[in-house]
């Protein structure tokens, strides 16, 4: 487990009020924004519990926009997002839910347009964040580093064939996660990387056999 | 690794073999980790620092209220006061109060804010950093030492213990926020590394059991009136600590302790407003207005 720095203690520099419900949710939708990766027709954001239930006092519900617009946590403009041009230019809407099996503070976004994606994930604590599911796999992205996410047909030999083209950019592998969801069927990997990915080595992972979701995500910044 | 410091006793002897301030063992140690340089901790630090002042010189022009309505205008009132009459505290002490309360309602305005270490405790560190600088001639430079010393409080204590008020109840957010201002304002006062670690150590003891139990769920009732409250409680604590008192219960068992205390809260009293002050009958009312 990484310790905090102390960078994390002293920062961020944000717009209040709260760093789990207001910069924590303009984390996930920044970290939500990287993974759609694309301009969609239409996105509802689905707010849980406490995310629901003091999400207006708290911005969270502009937070969320912000992010998706690709607004950093210290933003002013943040407090007024949904009269910005940007805002105007998306079609959004808001549902609230209670549901006990989910996070305090969880938040699903649904996108939909040329490619229909459904992203779960929560703010856990001190303005960090955690997507947890990425439609419907597992995956474990706090946007603290470079993560290849790759959803692919389960079969033996994929993850050495994509570490192997990682390892000839001679980038360090930081951590794994891989997920399937049954023997034989689609399953997801996020690689998180230290440094930079090439273009050369995405392309190379593009080209394997059976891959069906390719996606470089960039780390947030701090 | 060298050196490694997750506690007050090793930061300690580390300043004292080494000959080291505080700050500097801090940041030799976080880039003997490999994730930052020196110098990327320093500009964190000037930028957070620069963040506190904007937030402070904003805040105290605003009467703007908060999305909730419940607050806005207490930075006003006590600027009034202190116009005509002054605290029987001094001056330095009348700024510390009115810049944290400006910070604290720049933040519920959803103004740009640092937060140190978390946002609703965003007042108390920067009141007492800057207040102090200002009425002391204090360089940017020993603003940003001194901000790198509150830093490494905050993460020798968040290695035990979540900066959450959700994990730890209050006494780990605003409770911290005043450990750390009291050992910047030590640092700038020229205290040593015993009494920096004292001034922590005298803080927390005097937080332990805070509760954060926010009316309607919200960062305001009674987090923004508690940030002078705290700033002011980190003024005394370097006050017994440049005087050479020691805190009985060494630092690292103090953090233990209050680690323990937050444990035993009940979740009721942890950021849940299911208890304590969220659940008194004006509190409900206000609810029933707000969370519509």
């Amino acid at each position: 487990m990484r310790q905090s720095s102390i960078i994390d203690i002293i920062s961020p520099v944000m717009a209040g009020p709260s760093s789990s419900h207001t910069a924590g949710a303009v984390r996930l939708g920044l970290l939500a924004r990287n993974v759609y990766n694309a301009k969609p027709d239409k996105v509802t954001f689905k707010l849980y519990n406490s995310y629901a239930l003091t999400g207006k006092g708290h911005g969270t519900d502009k937070g969320l926009l912000a992010g998706l617009l690709g607004f950093s946590v210290d933003d002013y403009r943040i407090k007024n997002v949904f009269d910005t041009e940007q805002a105007k230019q998306i079609n959004y809407e808001f549902e609230y839910f209670e549901d006990f099996n989910r996070h305090p503070n969880a938040v699903d976004f649904v996108f939909e347009g040329g490619l229909n994606m459904t992203l779960s994930g929560a703010s856990v604590g001190a303005g960090e964040i955690l997507l947890t599911q990425i439609n419907k796999f597992s995956v474990n992205l706090d946007g603290k580093y470079n993560t290849l996410l790759l959803v692919y047909e389960d079969m033996p030999g994929v993850i050495s064939a994509v570490t192997g083209i990682i390892q000839k950019d001679n980038v360090n592998i930081a951590s794994l996660h891989c997920d399937r969801s049954g023997k034989g069927k689609d399953a997801s990997m996020c690689i998180c990387v230290d440094g930079e990915l090439s273009k050369h080595c995405l392309d190379e992972v593009s080209e394997l056999q059976h891959m069906y979701i390719v996606r470089y995500i960039k780390k947030l910044e701090s | 690794m060298e050196n490694v410091i997750t506690t007050f006793r090793q930061l300690y002897y580390v300043c004292k073999e080494q000959k080291k301030t505080i700050y500097d063992a801090a940041l030799d140690y976080e880039v003997s980790k490999g994730e930052y340089s020196e110098y990327q901790i320093r500009m964190q630090a000037a930028k957070s620092l620069n963040a506190m002042k904007e937030a402070i010189k904003t805040g105290l022009k605003s009467t703007e209220p908060s999305p909730s309505g419940m607050s806005g205008d207490d930075c006003y009132k006590l600027q009034k006061r202190f116009k005509s009459e002054n605290s029987i505290l001094g001056k330095t002490a009348q700024k510390i109060m009115t810049y944290a309360l400006a910070t604290s309602e720049q933040n519920l305005r959803m103004g740009i804010i640092a937060a140190c270490p978390t946002a609703g405790s965003c007042g108390i560190v920067p009141s007492v950093i800057i207040a102090y600088a200002e009425d002391n001639n204090i360089s940017e430079n020993d603003q940003i030492n001194a901000l790198i010393t509150a830093g490494e409080v905050g993460r020798i204590v968040s290695v035990k213990m979540a900066l959450a008020g959700a994990v730890g109840g209050c006494q780990a957010e605003c409770g911290v926020a005043s450990a750390m201002a009291s050992a910047a304002l030590t640092q700038m006062r020229g205290g040593s590394a015993k009494q920096i670690i004292n001034a922590v150590a005298l803080a927390l003891k005097n937080v332990m059991g805070l509760t954060c139990d926010p009316v309607c769920g919200l960062v305001e009732i009674p987090c923004v009136k508690r940030n002078p409250f705290l700033a002011i409680h980190a003024v005394t604590s370097s006050e017994l600590a440049m005087a050479g008192i020691i805190s009985k219960i060494p630092p690292d068992e103090v953090v233990d302790a209050m680690e323990q205390t937050g444990q035993l809260m009940s979740p009721l009293l942890k950021e849940s407003s299911q208890g304590g002050l969220a659940k008194t009958k004006t509190a409900i009312a206000l609810e029933k207005n707000i969370l519509k």
